[in-house]
């Protein structure tokens, strides 16, 4: 439809503010029969915006493994849900507060750590940990430091009152991200097999219950706001971001947990993006039921509040509920017990309509499955560009006794340094089963009142991805998977958010889909789905996109707590060795873009045969109590993975090693390799191993002193490091 | 041993603590809700650490008000042993049954991580089995205040039940982590059967900790 012949008496620049393209308004008029009131027109709007439906990317999405043995629910509920053995089940989901966090950094950040707890309690499970992924600008751009303080506050303000510990995550720094950030928070939790809840509405006549905080004017229109590009007056959309309040989603995780030991809840939903309207259309859909709200009974927080407002407020920490009658009494006091708001404000119907009454007139009248099944879907046009060419480097451009500073360089720098500024903002020892701590490969938590854990990572590089959407997405799945198997667990599934540019223009699309092939491909070989996750498209300021960055939240499962292993160094005399073959992959590395300030050279291919292979090597010398420590090999390459052991073990090193191309090996960012210690006597049987196992095995040099000394070119003091790896965020 | 575990809304180590009573004394505690009015017969009370109140207003000044405190103080008044742990610490101050304040931490940020900690007295039931310890802290408002006139006062009455220290035992101002003057962790009322203290003994409790100095709290008060 073009706007010459638009004939309808809906003003098209009101369908146009509503982030509505005609042909969709056209649809909405065919679907109904009729034109949409301005409710109506709200609703489809919050449903319809890519944030919430998913327009652009679900065709592609369905490509991706999404089953295994231990999955219990994939994609499509609030999160998803692993077995983790003995009746007890994983829930866990990772989604982006981008936008919002980008307007206001310590409220979007706490609120995307607040929406993400609710969808993972609404399953019934307690959450256990939060993680996280955060990307930003340029470390010199002004924005960037009010943006990193202000996320950091409020993930940290957020999850520390609410008393879930934040164990670990990660960030980077690169211009792409000048104009939009990227806040990924990551949740999971714990429950009973035999006590997930579901969000399918069921049983005509039964009460749709509200509880929670009350509804205000907040954060109305913060998916459609979301599902929108940045321009230089995006600082007005500042009003569509949400406040949290930890407190309140406090005392709701617990109403919600104690009610659910009862058999009083038919279905639940939380109120996340496009709050009322989603939520109530979302367990409608899915209990092919239809829902009447009578939304005078609304608890609301401010005075004369319309249908549409209340419809598309996206005030935190408010859940919907399907509840059996008989149980209103018990689940009614339970809410009071907490101090929160109950409400009966609707009920199941067999209409298959979303129907809205207000002061006793009819405010909506919508068919759910136009809303649902009939949403938008785009099979987008994409080009896929040729991956950046790999460059050979050779030994003769560099120069070895460049190599400890070159490496002091690199991890004073802002991508490579020590973290601790950020992870002693966030409590992550409450609930008193943190056993591996931020600063590893892997935190781990233990499964509380168990000798078992739950292992969990996040990554994504997109540089990688940039160079290499195909070979970037494969990486951002193998890199968690590793990291998973460095600290000892069995890597079972991950979680995904999507985070990329415009999908209408064909070179984002390309990326999206390569993103998505190379992420297939690694899941399906490493036989790790993908079982709950989020998109997030129009990351793009004045038509710049962000880097793709597929973040990616891994989970594995350690049995025997006894078999965790960590980073630092253990004893003076083990030994130190590589794992995995080295091939001088010096392109796209960070030796190139912190020593030589260069982006180029390729993203380096990975082999998944080789990564099965080396990381259940990995596993079972675990199994077999062969190893002190284990690391992988990541960011920086092998000597910077060196360092970060030294550093934390608080233990020196000698390296003793011959190589032609010295730069090469010890920052060539080569995969599938890890950094083990073993002890002298064991030191025999795992080079045996390695040699059956068709596993290359390299020995490194002897743990001991205070210094990473190597042979031929000289050392440096663990103190020395320490200075460089501490000082960037220390004068933060 | 009889023991209670106060639960205010926005308590979040109530079931740490909880876990931790249970593993070194022996017995569960009864965890009680914090608008019940009265608890009958203890042998420990535990204000346990938290966001009670989600901090609104003044960190502890609302939980203060809660009704079963004027049991947890008339218990305190008969020498009932009662232990705040963190936002616990914060109610007691702000019930009156310790003296002082705790104000923003001096760095303006929460800090969560492992500290040392000294016992400056160890002739109570609290600290009786206490050497140098490691444990963590977390927190926004620990850094501990008192005027000059209280301090001499608590000091005089050997009131002071920790201070931040290094691995040597020095008490110096590399190893206060928050600003707290004289590095005071923790404190007594003036009978010392009140233990107001910032470190959390319950998440250093056992092996998987990764330290578990933090029992020797709960095992001074066994003996």
């Amino acid at each position: 439809m073009t706007s010459s012949n638009w004939q309808f008496d809906t003003e098209k620049s009101l369908v146009e503010s509503h982030g509505l393209k005609l042909d969709e308004f056209e649809k909405i008029v065919e679907g109904l029969g009729r034109e949409p009131n301005l409710t109506e027109l709200g609703i489809f709007s919050a449903m319809w915006n890519e944030h919430c439906s998913y327009k652009s990317s679900k065709y592609w999405l369905k490509k991706l493994p999404t089953s295994g043995k231990r999955v219990i629910q994939g994609p499509g509920e609030n999160a998803g849900i692993i077995d983790i053995d003995d009746g007890d089940v994983a829930v866990f989901k990772m989604e982006s507060h981008n936008h919002p966090s980008f307007l206001e950094p310590y409220q979007g950040a706490a609120t995307g750590v607040g929406g993400i707890l609710r969808d993972v309690f609404t399953m019934g499970a307690r959450p256990v940990a939060n993680m996280n992924a955060l990307r930003f600008g340029d470390p010199n751009h002004p924005k960037t430091k009010h943006l990193v303080s202000g996320v950091v506050g409020g993930i940290g303000g957020y999850g520390n009152c609410i008393g879930i510990p934040t164990v670990g995550g990660e960030v980077n720094f690169h211009p792409s991200y000048n104009g939009n950030i990227l806040v990924n928070a990551m949740t999971v939790g714990i429950a009973k097999k035999d006590k997930i809840f579901y969000s399918a509405a069921a049983g005509i006549g039964n009460p749709v219950v509200y509880v929670g905080s009350k509804t205000g004017r907040d954060g109305i229109h913060g998916a459609t706001m979301a599902s929108a590009e940045f321009d230089d007056d995006s600082e007005e959309k500042k009003p569509t971001v949400q406040v949290g309040d930890p407190f309140t989603e406090k005392l709701l995780l617990e109403a919600c947990l104690e009610l659910m030991k009862e058999d009083a809840i038919i279905a639940i939903q939380d109120m996340g993006a496009a709050g009322l309207t989603s939520s109530s259309i979302e367990m409608a859909s899915k209990g092919n039921v239809g829902i009447d709200i009578n939304l005078s009974k609304v608890p609301m927080r401010a005075a004369n509040m319309t249908a549409y407002e209340l419809m598309l407020s996206e005030s935190q920490e408010r859940m919907l509920m399907v509840i059996q009658p008989k149980k209103e009494e018990l689940a009614r006091s339970i809410f009071k017990k907490w101090d929160l708001e109950f409400e009966i404000i609707g009920e199941v119907t067999d209409t298959k309509k979303l129907i809205l009454h207000m002061d006793g007139e009819e405010q909506a009248s919508i068919p759910i499955n136009i809303l649902v099944e009939d949403a938008p879907e785009y099979q987008r046009d994409y080009i896929v560009n040729d991956p950046s060419p790999l460059i050979s480097f050779e030994s003769k451009d560099f120069e070895d006794k460049d190599i400890l500073s070159d490496l002091l360089k690199m991890i004073s720098h802002p991508n490579l340094c020590s973290r601790k500024w950020i992870w002693e903002q966030y409590d992550h020892m409450v609930m008193a089963d943190t056993v591996v701590r931020p600063g590893s490969d892997a935190a781990v938590v233990r499964v509380h009142g168990t000798n078992k854990g739950i292992a969990i990572s996040t990554d994504c590089s997109p540089t990688y991805c940039r160079h290499n959407p195909y070979e970037g997405g494969k990486h951002a799945v193998v890199e968690t998977w590793r990291n998973i198997v460095a600290s000892g667990a069995e890597p079972i599934a991950i979680t995904d958010c999507m985070n990329f540019g415009n999908p209408e223009k064909p070179e984002i699309m390309g990326q999206f889909v390569e993103c998505i092939r190379g992420m297939g491909d690694a899941c399906s070989k490493l036989n790790y789905p993908v079982i709950s996750g989020n998109v997030s498209l129009y990351n793009e300021t004045n038509g710049e996109g962000i880097y793709p960055t597929p973040a990616i939240g891994g989970v594995g499962l350690i049995r025997d707590l006894s078999n965790t292993m960590t980073i630092d160094l253990k004893n003076e005399g083990n030994v130190l060795c590589l794992i995995g073959e080295s091939n001088n992959h010096i392109g796209n590395s960070h030796y190139l873009s912190i020593i030589q300030n260069r982006e180029d050279g390729g993203t380096p291919s990975i082999n998944l045969d080789d990564e099965l292979k080396n990381g259940k090597f990995i596993l079972d010398c675990v199994a077999k109590k062969l190893l002190k420590s284990v690391h992988d090999v990541g960011e920086g390459g092998v000597l910077v993975a060196i360092a970060e052991m030294c550093i934390s073990g608080m233990q020196g090193i000698k390296i003793d090693i011959t190589k032609d191309f010295l730069h090469g090996f010890f920052f060539g960012e080569d995969q599938a390799r890890y950094l083990v210690e073993v002890s002298q006597n064991k030191l025999e049987q795992l080079e045996v191993d390695a040699s059956k196992s068709a596993v290359k095995i390299e020995r490194i040099g002897e743990i001991g002193g205070t210094s990473i000394s190597i042979n031929s070119i000289g050392e440096i003091e663990l103190s020395n490091l320490i200075d460089h790896h501490t000082k960037w965020f220390n004068e933060f | 041993m009889k023991t209670h575990v106060i639960v205010f809304p926005g308590s979040n180590c109530d079931r740490d603590v909880a876990v931790a009573i249970q593993n070194i004394i022996g017995s569960s505690p009864e965890m009680v809700w914090h608008k019940d009015s009265t608890i009958k017969q203890s042998d420990l009370i535990v204000v346990p650490g938290g966001f009670s109140y989600g901090d609104y207003l003044r960190c502890g000044a609302m939980a203060s008000t809660s009704p079963i405190m004027k049991s947890v103080i008339e218990n305190a008044n008969k020498g009932v042993p009662v232990m705040g742990i963190c936002n616990g610490f914060q109610i007691l101050i702000e019930s009156g049954l310790l003296q002082g304040a705790l104000i923003r931490n001096s760095s303006l940020s929460f800090i969560c991580r492992d500290i040392i900690i000294k016992p400056t007295n160890t002739k109570t039931i609290f600290t009786n089995k206490s050497k140098i310890s490691k444990m963590p802290i977390a927190h926004n408002e620990g850094n501990y205040f008192a005027n000059s006139n209280q301090i001499k006062e608590i000091e005089d009455n050997d009131q002071i039940a920790f201070q931040y220290c290094d691995e040597n035992g020095d008490i110096n101002a590399h190893s206060n982590p928050n600003g707290s003057i004289n590095n005071i962790a923790g404190v007594f009322n003036k009978s010392k059967n009140v233990l107001g203290m910032m470190p959390h003994p319950e998440r250093a409790a056992e092996s998987i900790h990764g330290c578990d100095d933090g029992r020797n709290i709960f095992e001074s008060l066994l003996s």
